[in-house]
């Protein structure tokens, strides 16, 4: 799953979605997550360097990761 | 190289809560590249907060109402060209058009020009006509069906659900969920804007609008998709944001180059949960918030003034996305002279 080449994520984690005109707003660990999207990175990627970055278990991040998947894709913010 | 003068006379001055094009016309006309302009301000009313905006309006006249006869309106704008020597006029007003479209030969004779669409368009696209223009052009629109009385509600209802938006035949709409709330918008619009009333189905989405200008040869010369962020209790866009939607900017294209439409204007348009737009309304003419337009890159009027005075121009190809307007009002001081003389001289 990508990112849309086209969503906005500024550095204080404002998105914009200019096909559609709308804006959210995620935190700092959203707006990150969002970022290494944009670069390309893989879920699996994303995960292991959250990982590396809080002490937490592996299952846990994976399953937050999963949901916020599911509300880009919900708000047409994935490919 | 010098820039050519123009005098262009604009309608529209009622820049109040549910508010006519002429201001940010005007705006746009100040700031437009290929001529400088002297701006003359037509007004129906008295109040129309235009008339005493004397920074961006050179004079005020008032006009005839539309549904004293264009005769009458011809004769005015007559003795005003004797004036002021009118090169364009821009009508703003969709209960106007009508009156304007059919002057035209006879204003372009004394050497006043406009653009606006046919008759054939404009009749066309009137709300009691979108079914039909759905299907010839093959444009999803929502189905509607136009009563004259109260008592055809019922038959037409029989193949609507609830609830269902009542529509006056120029302005004006309610969201009717029972017979009793038809009955209050059907009297309500109908003593303000007369017969007939229309029953359209109501679209659950997201509001889009686009502004634009075709050429009359099925060119799009520009278009700008907008989506309302604040909505006044009228309805009425009070902020919104640019956006590049290409499906939105296909089904402009498509509809300008199948009814090949000659002018500004709006269209109106509903996305639903499966982002498929139903095409609400079109509007004949530059909406209200047609500054976003000029602000994002697309001077419309401008635009629209050139092709008026039958210069070639190169259709727009691009403007800047994820910009917003952001409405608001603004009490002026008006010396009670300013408005004796507007009202018993019809002139400021």
């Amino acid at each position: 799953m990508k990112l849309k080449s086209d969503v906005a994520v500024s550095d204080s984690g404002f998105v914009f979605l200019p096909t559609t005109g709308e804006s959210f707003s995620v935190n700092p660990i959203g707006s990150e997550v969002l970022q290494l999207l944009k670069e390309g990175k893989s879920i699996q990627e994303i995960s292991n360097q959250i990982l590396d970055k809080f002490d937490t278990e592996p299952l846990i991040i994976d399953k937050d990761l999963s949901d916020f998947m599911e509300i880009l894709n919900h708000y047409s913010l994935l490919e | 190289m010098k820039k050519a003068q123009l005098t262009i006379g604009v309608t529209g001055l009622n820049a109040v809560d549910n508010p006519g094009s002429g201001i940010p016309v005007i705006r746009a006309l100040k700031e437009a590249k290929s001529f400088d302009v002297r701006i003359i301000g037509f007004s129906y009313g008295t109040l129309e907060p235009g008339i005493y905006m004397h920074s961006i309006i050179d004079k005020s006249y008032q006009l005839p109402y539309p549904s004293v006869g264009i005769d009458t309106l011809l004769k005015r704008i007559e003795y005003i060209h004797s004036i002021e020597n009118l090169d364009v006029i821009i009508p703003n007003f969709d209960a106007e058009l009508y009156s304007f479209i059919k002057i035209s030969p006879k204003l372009k004779a004394l050497g006043i020009h406009t653009f606006l669409p046919t008759i054939e368009q404009f009749e066309k696209r009137q709300k009691v006509n979108l079914n039909d223009f759905g299907k010839k052009y093959n444009i999803p629109v929502p189905m509607s069906k136009v009563i004259f009385t109260l008592s055809e509600s019922h038959e037409a209802m029989r193949d609507f659900d609830w609830p269902v938006l009542i529509k006056g035949k120029y302005y004006d709409a309610g969201i009717a969920y029972n017979f009793d709330q038809i009955g209050l918008y059907f009297n309500k619009i109908s003593a303000k804007w007369g017969l007939p009333i229309i029953i359209q189905e109501f679209v659950h989405g997201t509001e889009f609008n686009v502004a634009g200008l075709g050429d009359g040869k099925g060119n799009t010369i520009a278009a700008v998709p907008m989506r309302k962020q604040y909505i006044t209790d009228k309805g009425k866009a009070w902020g919104g944001i640019s956006i590049t939607d290409e499906a939105l900017l296909e089904l402009t294209r498509e509809f300008v180059a199948k009814t090949q439409w000659r002018g500004s204007f709006e269209l109106e348009l509903m996305k639903n949960k499966n982002r498929e737009f139903s095409l609400l309304e079109i509007n004949p003419r530059i909406p209200a918030w047609i500054y976003l337009a000029v602000g994002v890159g697309q001077n419309i009027p401008e635009a629209l003034v050139n092709l008026a005075l039958g210069k070639n121009i190169e259709p727009y190809k691009s403007y800047l996305a994820g910009k917003m307007f952001v409405r608001y009002s603004w009490d002026m001081i008006v010396d009670l002279k300013e408005f004796e003389r507007i009202s018993t001289l019809g002139e400021l």
